[in-house]
């Protein structure tokens, strides 16, 4: 049995201080439901990180069916750090498989803007052990700091040749309505911002922010009965690895990130060659090449060089965050996947306006909790 | 991780580096364990991660964080210890340019952080360049 995409809702990604987390929720929700024409739904799965920590509320499932004007739903939040989403979209879309559903509702929404810079540091590390890792005052900005360093000696690469990517994630945001940064930079942009924690730059890094998004999962029964554009997710894959990636064999060799893809392309039975675009989690500007590497779209230690050669530009033979990524479109937490899982419907839809990829047929999502403790791909393809 | 049980219960391996060994592989887990993560073998027996190693890597972290404030910018270390394990922390007692990859690091006990409410000074493992 198939799970269909039949609308999504996008709430600009900012620092929406006015504005609360359900009240983005919302916003997001209902605009995905309207775009399909459908007034309820069996389910609703909240992905969401920090709100216990920022908002001090939980039980955001039950307050999201409240605040769409939905009672007696059945609901649950899923939380699985960075990759919260796509663990969200997993656990929607197997209810549906299984037959308990017909349309769930999953909605990302996270308000990062109400921590400090401080705040944001300890928060990150959360994902990390806090029993050996925070316990020692080590935040996870310092640890993915040791692991750029080693991907840079390893690779013989230089800062220049990473910054890439955040130049693309900004370049691809400009033209991307509901994007955080809709300017472009330079690499002198990245490499004039000052270190955080060498050789980690400010600009390698995501800024607070605050947003919600929302993508339609439904059974191939009521996909047929609507008239919105539809998507099929053809592959998922997930796999865990130890939450320190200073515990595992090699810290810059990301199994989890090579599993989870492997496992998505095997289920929808596609080769890399025919995966027209790819969404991948750029929380550090390195993980972007690194993520690539990974998954087998570029040789190890590759990813950056390519990049130079305008592959993985919107015009490109694979184009990356099409609509800028985490750093370009922003991060906000638990909503970050479900930006990229809308991203890709529009893509896959023809309705992704400036931001399309000529003849997109079929995306890959991938999204990565912590240094890889947790990595998730998905793949959408178009209803043919 | 900073109510004060919550810490307490940390300090066989924040003050010692004490954990769980595995007895049919080597790997070395914080803490209690009763499973090796490498292997799957249940058989591990406490152990205590030696105090030197061999500095990898170290970044001089400047964005400040909660509860350390006052003492950034600080140095972390990537250590690879005597018995092959890594272990992640600050260092101390020592400018960046005293740094070196491949140079002997030991471990020492220094104040961590200091927790905003409760102003109570939280002690853990540093490493110092070994003299
Ligand atoms: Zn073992």
């Amino acid at each position: 049995m198939r799970v269909y995409v039949g609308g999504v809702g996008l709430t600009k990604v900012d620092e929406h201080w006015e504005r609360t987390l359900t009240e983005l929720m919302a916003e997001a929700g209902l605009s995905a439901l309207e775009s399909a024409g459908l007034q309820s739904v069996d389910a609703v799965v909240v992905s969401n990180v920090f709100a216990e920590s920022l908002q001090e509320q939980v039980n955001l499932g039950a307050y999201f069916a409240e605040v769409l004007g939905l009672r007696g739903v059945s609901c649950l939040r899923v939380e699985a750090g960075g990759a919260s989403g796509l663990a969200a979209v997993y656990s929607a879309a197997s209810s549906i498989v299984s037959g308990l559903n017909k349309a769930v509702l999953v909605v990302g929404a996270e308000k990062m803007s109400d921590a400090t810079a401080e705040e944001a540091v300890a928060l990150s590390s959360m994902e990390e052990p806090a029993e050996y890792i925070a316990s020692l005052g080590v935040s996870q900005l310092a640890e993915a700091a040791l692991i750029y360093k080693e991907y840079l000696i390893r690779y013989g690469l230089e800062q220049e040749d990473v910054a890439y990517f955040p130049v693309l994630g900004h370049e691809h945001a400009q033209t991307a309505p509901h994007a955080q940064y809709q300017f472009k930079i330079s690499v002198d942009t990245v490499m004039n911002s000052p270190y955080v924690a060498e050789p980690l730059r400010r600009f390698d890094t995501t800024s607070p922010a605050d947003g919600a998004a929302a993508v339609l999962l439904l059974s191939e029964e009521l996909a047929r009965k609507l008239d919105s554009p539809k998507a099929v997710l053809k592959g998922f894959g997930m796999a865990s690895d130890y939450l320190s990636p200073f515990d595992r064999e090699d810290p810059v060799e990301m199994r989890s990130i090579n599993f989870a893809a492997q496992r998505a392309l095997e289920m929808a039975g596609l080769s890399r060659g025919s995966i027209d675009f790819v969404e991948v989690h750029d929380s550090y500007s390195f993980m972007a090449p690194l993520s690539l590497e990974a998954m087998g779209f570029a040789e190890k230690g590759y990813a950056c060089h390519d990049a130079r050669k305008g592959r993985w530009s919107l015009s490109g033979e694979t184009p990356l965050n099409t609509f800028g990524g985490l750093k370009g479109r922003g991060n906000p937490v638990g909503a970050s996947n479900i930006y990229s899982l809308a991203e890709a419907y529009l893509q896959v839809t023809g309705n992704a306006e400036k931001n399309q990829v000529d003849g997109a047929k079929a995306g890959l999502i991938q999204a990565v909790a912590g240094l890889g403790s947790y990595a998730a791909a998905v793949i959408i393809e178009e209803v043919g | 991780m900073s109510k004060p049980a919550s810490y307490w219960r940390l300090r066989p391996f924040v003050y010692r580096l004490e954990g769980s060994r595995c007895v049919k592989c080597g790997h070395f887990h914080p803490l209690v364990r009763k499973v090796c993560r490498r292997c799957g073998s249940k058989n591990l027996e406490r152990d205590r991660l030696p105090a030197t190693g061999i500095l990898r890597h170290f970044t001089v972290v400047s964005q400040a964080q909660q509860g350390m404030e006052k003492n950034t910018p600080f140095i972390v270390a990537w250590v690879e210890m005597d018995d092959g394990s890594k272990v992640v922390a600050q260092m101390t007692d020592c400018e960046p340019e005293d740094l070196k990859p491949a140079m002997k690091v030991e471990t020492v006990v220094r104040k961590i952080k200091v927790d905003g409410e409760s102003r109570l000074i939280f002690y853990g493992i540093k490493f110092r360049p070994s003299a």
